[in-house]
């Protein structure tokens, strides 16, 4: 279990509060969606903080206007990946913005072991820091199975 | 040739401006009669024009006094010369072309300056500023000067490079996007060792804070060598990274002496793996471009910290208003600015306070007189700079806040922080569960402004820390009359 006062991974908009409900989330969705975002489903099972690219489920739904619409995508990932890291993520064209609005994770795998930091010792009294997921050994697909 | 002409102040006809010969014999004239006042001037797309707020001694001219500016920061010497007959002068004389006393204040006048593209070196704030802000603001005739707002052409933005890194693209790094970054400056200022001041950066950023900050005046003094407090810092950053799996920074400030020292500070902040570094606006304008340059080669985020700005932004009869030097910052480049928080401990009415958050964040910023900004201003395409509130604020100010500020902006809570009766981390919790109750409360739907305290109340029902909190600053407030206020009412059809 990781150290920090919430006990799990904190990316993300929510992290810090209880998890949300699934009206709570097709809230956040339909708020972006007024706004004019495309909302996409991302999972991964390697949630380092650099590991920029989780995998997109589908591409970003830009034609979806309907947060019931969005709220199937997110089913459909969560019953393919129970044990993975999920995130609903919200893109918005606007010239000069082009990037992301909101994301927020909506699944976690059962168990969170976090991070080691790994201090190399170089030249002086530098260091050379790696961080690296206790997961992480076990290959993709097969991380944060229950035993 | 009669060299013994004794200046005399000439005061016939206007006419004198359209007569060269008239115009250019020795003696003094009055500014306005040698081309420095033209009330039909049509400003050209391409000129930079300036408001001035200009207070003239008793008996001077309001329009005497205009020309007087305008001649002051562009090419008037207080003489006739006949070498201007050499050169395209006219080009070179900025325009007074409107004069309008100002809204309830006897004996001020606002001014409107037009200064063509010619005058100005491409890509130098320093230059800019030396005419603008220069010789003028010392001229005798005028009690008092102050360069209100200021509208910079396109074909000049355009010559510019702007803010290393951007607010976009500073999110897409840190990967924090939808709420804004929370931050805490590491305090006391002065005299923690590098050990335990890296404590303090860790426990912040375990916490929940995003950044941690050094504050202005933590450059290198005996009781922290700048490389101790760099190592330090850094094994707390990547800890708590390690701790969180968020990515986190400390502001590690490279202020120093001369540019090789902040180079060599700089070199070493980027070889330990940090993601921003700082520098105070004390450092002035070409030693910011210096670093912003710096910053854009090496993938650095860049915070400036608006040290010193008070001494010649806070009056409103004299000196610079912060809105321009928030315009001239966005141009020269970085990518964090203390903008003001409203409703902390330092100066700012809160619309004025929004006037500079639009000067860093629009795409094109709109005329809006109750927020003190007197021009469109088309940024073409320019980086948007993060503005930072810092100075007083504490987690039962969250809604108030995200109601002025938006997503866009970093909220510092230093006291409200490492003060917390339960310890640092707790006061991080506290800030973060407040911010993120808020922003999810304001997306689905609720009136935060009227409903944030409750909001607040509901969330610190599960949070401790929060509560805490609450109970320790939620009555504090810093209601004192801010000196640098809009001079204009606000209207219904202001925009929001």
């Amino acid at each position: 279990m990781m150290t920090n006062p919430t006990g799990r991974l904190t990316q993300g908009q929510f992290s810090f509060l209880p998890d949300l409900t699934d009206a709570e989330i097709a809230l956040q969705i339909e708020y972006g969606l007024r706004r004019g975002y495309a909302w996409s489903v991302e999972y991964t099972d390697d949630p380092h903080p650099r590991n920029t690219y989780w995998e997109m489920y589908g591409i970003p739904m830009f034609d979806l206007k309907d947060a019931a619409g969005v709220m199937l995508e997110l089913d459909a990932c969560r019953k393919a990946f129970p044990d993975h890291y999920i995130r609903m993520v919200a893109f918005d064209a606007t010239r000069g913005v082009e990037s992301i609005a909101m994301s927020f994770i909506v699944n976690r795998p059962k168990r969170e072991p976090g991070f080691q930091l790994e201090r190399q010792e170089i030249g002086g009294r530098s260091m050379r820091y790696t961080i690296r997921g206790y997961a992480a050994d076990a290959p993709e697909g097969e991380r944060y199975r229950e035993g | 040739m009669n060299t013994t002409v004794s200046p005399t102040l000439r005061t016939d006809a206007t006419a004198i401006t359209q007569d060269a010969k008239k115009r250019y014999s020795a003696g003094v004239l009055k500014y306005r009669q040698m081309g420095y006042w033209e009330p039909d001037y049509q400003p050209k797309d391409t000129d930079t024009i300036c408001l001035f707020r200009i207070t003239p001694q008793e008996g001077v001219d309001p329009v005497e006094a205009a020309a007087a500016v305008a001649g002051e920061s562009s090419t008037a010497t207080w003489t006739v010369v006949w070498t201007d007959r050499l050169t395209a002068c006219d080009s070179y004389r900025a325009k007074a072309y409107k004069v309008e006393p100002v809204p309830n204040n006897p004996g001020q006048y606002f001014a409107w300056v037009a200064y063509d593209i010619i005058l100005f070196e491409e890509g130098s704030i320093s230059n800019m500023t030396a005419s603008l802000i220069g010789n003028v603001f010392s001229f005798k005739p005028l009690k008092a000067a102050r360069l209100e707002d200021i509208r910079i052409p396109v074909a000049y933005v355009k010559t510019f490079k702007g803010p290393p890194t951007g607010l976009v693209v500073e999110r897409e790094r840190l990967d924090k996007f939808g709420r804004p970054l929370l931050g805490a400056t590491t305090k006391p200022k002065l005299g923690l060792s590098g050990r335990n001041y890296g404590r303090v950066v860790y426990e912040g950023l375990k916490g929940g804070l995003d950044f941690m900050k050094d504050d202005e005046n933590i450059n290198s003094q005996p009781f922290m060598h700048w490389r101790d407090r760099f190592l330090y810092v850094m094994d707390a950053v990547n800890k708590a990274s390690a701790a969180t799996g968020e990515v986190k920074g400390s502001y590690l400030n490279v202020t120093a002496a001369t540019m090789e020292d902040m180079y060599e500070r700089a070199e070493f902040a980027k070889e330990l793996g940090s993601v921003i570094l700082m520098v105070d606006l004390v450092i002035g304008w070409t030693a910011i471009q210096s670093m912003a340059n710096w910053c854009r080669k090496h993938d650095m985020i860049m915070h400036m910290h608006r040290a010193g700005h008070g001494t010649y932004t806070r009056q409103k009869n004299h000196g610079v208003s912060f809105r321009v030097i928030a315009k001239w910052l966005r141009l020269a480049g970085c990518d964090h600015l203390h903008t003001g928080t409203a409703v902390g401990k330092l100066e700012g009415d809160p619309m004025t306070v929004q006037g500079y958050y639009n000067v860093c964040r629009d795409s094109f910023t709109r005329q809006d007189l109750p927020r003190g900004l007197f021009f469109d201003q088309d940024w073409a395409d320019l980086k948007k700079v993060m503005p930072v509130a810092s100075g007083g604020i504490h987690a039962g100010q969250m809604h108030q806040l995200l109601d002025l500020f938006g997503d866009d902006v970093v909220l510092q809570f230093g006291g409200g922080t490492i003060g917390h009766p339960a310890g640092i981390q707790a006061g991080a919790v506290a800030n973060r569960v407040a911010l993120e109750a808020m922003v999810k409360a304001r997306n689905e739907g609720r009136d935060i402004a009227s409903e944030g305290p409750g909001i607040l109340a509901k969330a610190a029902r599960f949070c401790t820390p929060l509560k805490q909190a609450l109970d320790t600053w939620g009555e504090i407030t810093f209601n004192y009359t801010p000196t640098d206020t809009s001079d204009f009412a606000v209207t219904p059809t202001a925009a929001v």
